[in-house]
């Protein structure tokens, strides 16, 4: 199936809300960040996609001057042999707000659920629902959300100067 | 019995108790099996049958218990430094640490940047030899080992601390 009928599929099903980004190499899906696990629940549901494979998760930080975050979610099926690539953009918090919110997909794909502690960890994303939302790379007392534009490592860890002194 | 041919050779070799204790340590090195990352490639390669460290009495050991010198073989992390903090605290006296290659020297290439790396393996254990490269090659680790071979042989460990002390002249 080509990118265009996935994507006129989808727009038939749920209306305004899928944009198509096909400028690049790869074309997107862009959607609102609360209708991801619906719309990741109906590409694996329906016959016709049966995306049963989520390949990967990846997160990204615009930056506080852009004040966004993204998720780009690589679907795969392996019986149909075609891909889609979805991307969501949602606010960034500020320092004394709280982490920003997505629902999770690990109900609908396992694997999501360490891919999801693994933003959770480096870029500091929060998903709602999910089982075991822990750290998964770093120690658990680490601070801060290291793969952040505007991260700055703690000084000590466990009585451990972080940065070199010399 | 049976009667020996008499050749003037007692089979009987004379030695002082220390350099026969030093003999025996720096001759069976135990080293505790585990590595960090891909200097502990290298090094398993110092352990196989090409470099063959074996013909040194060197063998890893599974336990900290049963080991004589740790080499830390890799880049330590903070989530890892409290393991290995703990690992040489388990590991018997006299026990020996041979940092192998740049990461635990001084945290290598992630000196700088690397928010997540201790700035080398001397931060939370002491070090006897630093063996440089990244990775070094197996013959650089087996000439660490002849270093700390090395040192074992100038060791006085049946010498009482104070007389140690009296004779580098320094205060009791």
């Amino acid at each position: 199936m080509t990118f265009e009928e996935i994507k006129n599929i989808l727009v038939a099903q749920f209306g305004e809300i899928i944009s198509a980004d096909e400028k690049g190499l790869q074309p997107f899906i862009i959607l609102p960040s609360k209708n991801i696990a619906e719309v990741c629940r109906y590409l694996f549901e329906d016959e016709r996609f049966y995306f049963d494979y989520l390949a990967c998760i990846t997160a990204i930080d615009n930056g506080p001057g852009l004040a966004t975050m993204e998720l780009i979610y690589n679907l795969n099926s392996i019986p149909y042999g075609h891909d889609l690539m979805l991307k969501i953009i949602f606010p960034r918090n500020t320092a004394d707000q709280p982490l920003p919110s997505v629902s999770t997909v690990s109900h609908i794909w396992r694997t999501a659920d360490w891919h999801e502690r693994e933003a959770f960890d480096l870029l500091g994303i929060h998903f709602e629902n999910h089982p075991d939302l822990r750290r998964i790379l770093l120690p658990e007392d680490w601070e801060g959300h290291p793969l952040r534009r505007d991260y700055e490592a703690q000084q000590k860890y466990h009585g451990i100067n972080v940065r070199s002194e010399n | 019995m049976s009667e020996r041919i008499k050749t003037g050779d007692g089979g009987i070799i004379l030695t002082n108790a220390e350099d026969l204790m030093n003999w025996a340590r720096l001759s069976s090195l135990w080293p505790m099996g585990f590595g960090l990352a891909c200097c502990a490639i290298e090094m398993m390669a110092a352990y196989a049958s090409h470099y063959d460290l074996e013909r040194f009495g060197i063998l890893p050991r599974p336990s900290p218990r049963q080991s004589d010198v740790m080499i830390v073989a890799g880049t330590v992390t903070f989530k890892m430094a409290d393991r290995i903090r703990r690992l040489y605290e388990q590991m018997p006296e006299p026990r020996y640490v041979i940092s192998m290659g740049s990461c635990s020297n001084c945290g290598g290439p992630y000196w700088e940047h690397g928010y997540h790396v201790v700035k080398g393996v001397d931060k939370i254990i002491p070090v006897d030899i630093y063996v440089p490269g990244c990775p070094p090659r197996p013959e650089a680790l087996i000439g660490g080992f002849m270093r700390l071979q090395e040192k074992i042989r100038g060791e006085h460990p049946l010498a009482p601390e104070l007389f140690l002390e009296m004779q580098e002249g320094v205060p009791a």
